[in-house]
């Protein structure tokens, strides 16, 4: 009886923000008390729509990179070739996370030039950390018996990793993924800093001209969007951690 | 046929298998029994080399067994090992299928075979084949195990502790299994286990490790009646020699001439048996009947009690 309620929030989350993407006039009445001297309350420099779906494959096209890279920098430094490149490998993505995105943006400028690029970088080398560490652990984390089953079964190292231990991580490794993408899809705003196309734009044009709608749509859409992605990769988690015969908190 | 000759494992300064040799027969059950920390794990081990010996070699029907790769020596050997290690994201079709699609058997060739063990382990295979392990009971989760542990039709079969996760009850149903598959198959089957009785139960031979020593290799009846030294009679337990002496012989070798009334027991049945029962039910003899019925002769407490003394 209760376990449709949050599902059923979701959809309503989700039909709300599609209408607010599609048709954004139609809430002017809503957010107009918040402007100040006729300002237009909904933005009207560019369509939301669009600027959602940049802000998105932003995250996705950085995220996707992060993703490749943390992995694979996780399977090298178990096999036992990469060992000794786990304290370097830790400290690389240890910095990409410590440096600040915003430093991270100051610094690409010139050299790649304004627009996407930047925000991708920055946003790539913020996602590594969580990615790495989860994959990490959950490569390192394989129940001994079942390691051990598998050589005795005789697997190959990389028959072992392929088979046995990357397809028991895959709970861990998507919620390291889903922190990384949450991560990304609040901090690709700041892009916009650097005229990146992200829903960041919104955001800044409302504190240019202190337009409290426009900093409140542009704050909101991002936190829908988080908020149903996060919801997403959780029940993809769970349905993985179930098939691997684990409890799913 | 399995040589052992002059193994030794060192980690560093510590020596966990000393310069053990031992011959295993072909098609014969062989128990390593040891304490925790004896080495007979490390020895097992060993012979699929997931452990490579510091020295010495082990021949597989007179190959030495480090003239194939590793993995390829492993999938050509059987191995079971403690809480059955099954691989929780694939059915258990798929787990008994694990060494026969790394050898690249064909399909139906390998549905064949996992469907074949299922129902000699007494699983329907339309059922359980396409469920997981977390699915399973315990018990059925050995089983399966074992499945897999036997699912190429490996010649040696390697288990390490393979009943210590199981209670009493699906423990007994386990052994009595683990010796009819062995002699369905002929498998030379090693065992490792810290259980005396176990090994008394199972083994045809019995190797007793301590400290990484082998102390004594002889068959249960020998180990009874002459334990080596002190370690090997405390690991017998002096309180239930007898009875353990008994559970090796089949009450078919204790019939006496004559008759007896009452309930009887078949000649199949272990001498241990035969006397548990004459004592809770009060008699002084039983008659035997064969595994058809027959009328064989009876056992008395008397005979019994005579095969449980030392032997000289």
């Amino acid at each position: 009886m209760k376990a449709w309620i949050p599902l059923l929030l979701r959809l309503c989350l989700l039909a709300l923000l599609i209408a607010f993407l599609t048709n954004p006039l139609w809430f002017e009445p809503l957010l107009k008390p918040l402007t100040q001297n006729g300002a237009p309350a909904i933005y009207n420099q560019g369509s939301l729509m669009s600027l959602a779906i940049q802000h998105l494959r932003t995250v996705a096209i950085a995220t996707a990179a992060a993703i490749v890279v943390a992995v694979a920098l996780a399977i090298l430094v178990t096999r036992p070739v990469g060992v000794e490149f786990l304290p370097l490998s830790r400290s690389l993505v240890n910095i990409g996370q410590t440096f600040p995105p915003v430093a991270v943006l100051a610094l690409a400028v010139p050299a790649v030039g304004f627009g996407e690029k930047p925000t991708l970088i920055a946003l790539f080398l913020y996602g590594l950390l969580p990615i790495f560490e989860n994959t990490l652990t959950g490569l390192t984390t394989t129940p001994a018996n079942i390691v051990e089953a598998a050589r005795g079964a005789g697997m190959t190292g990389w028959q072992r990793l392929l088979k046995v231990e990357l397809p028991l991580s895959v709970p861990v490794i998507l919620a390291g993924i889903r922190l990384s993408v949450v991560i990304s899809l609040a901090t690709a705003t700041i892009g916009s800093t650097v005229a990146a196309k992200t829903l960041g734009e919104v955001i800044i044009a409302g504190l240019q001209s202190n337009n409290l709608a426009f900093v409140l749509q542009g704050g909101l859409i991002v936190a829908a969007l988080a908020v149903l992605i996060y919801d997403a990769l959780s029940a993809l988690e769970r349905m993985a951690a179930k098939r691997m015969g684990q409890v799913a908190a | 046929m399995i040589e052992i000759e002059h193994i030794t494992k060192r980690y560093g300064e510590t020596t966990v298998v000393d310069d053990v040799s031992m011959v295993i027969e072909p098609r014969t059950v062989t128990v390593i029994v040891g304490t925790s920390g004896s080495g007979k794990t490390t020895l097992l081990r060993m012979i699929n080399r997931l452990v490579e010996p510091t020295s010495g070699t082990i021949k597989l029907d007179g190959t030495d067994n480090r003239s194939v790769p590793g993995h390829e020596l492993r999938r050509s050997i059987g191995y079971a090992i403690q809480g059955n290690g099954l691989f929780p994201h694939r059915t258990v079709a798929q787990n008994i299928a694990t060494v026969p699609s790394l050898l690249g058997w064909d399909a139906a060739r390998i549905k064949a075979r996992v469907d074949e063990l299922l129902s000699l382990l007494q699983l329907d295979p339309a059922a359980f084949g396409p469920r997981y392990p977390h699915e399973l009971s315990g018990g059925q989760q050995q089983r399966v195990g074992v499945a897999r542990a036997l699912a190429a039709e490996p010649n040696v079969l390697l288990m390490d502790e393979p009943f210590g996760a199981l209670d009493p009850i699906i423990r007994t149903k386990a052994q009595e299994d683990l010796l009819a598959i062995q002699k369905r198959f002929g498998t030379t089957i090693i065992l490792v286990t810290h259980d005396m009785e176990e090994a008394v139960h199972l083994g045809h031979r019995i190797a007793v490790m301590d400290a990484g020593r082998l102390v004594q290799y002889a068959t249960p009846a020998e180990i009874l009646a002459r334990p080596a030294n002190d370690f090997v009679e405390t690991l017998i337990g002096t309180s239930d020699r007898p009875f353990k002496l008994l559970s090796l012989g089949a009450v078919g070798d204790a019939v006496e001439p004559g008759q007896a009334s009452g309930e009887g027991i078949r000649a199949g049945a272990s001498q241990r048996d035969a006397l548990a029962e004459l004592l809770w039910s009060g008699r002084a003899a039983m008659p035997v009947t064969s595994e058809d019925g027959a009328a064989l002769g009876r056992v008395t407490v008397e005979g019994l009690l005579k095969r449980a003394a030392r032997p000289q």
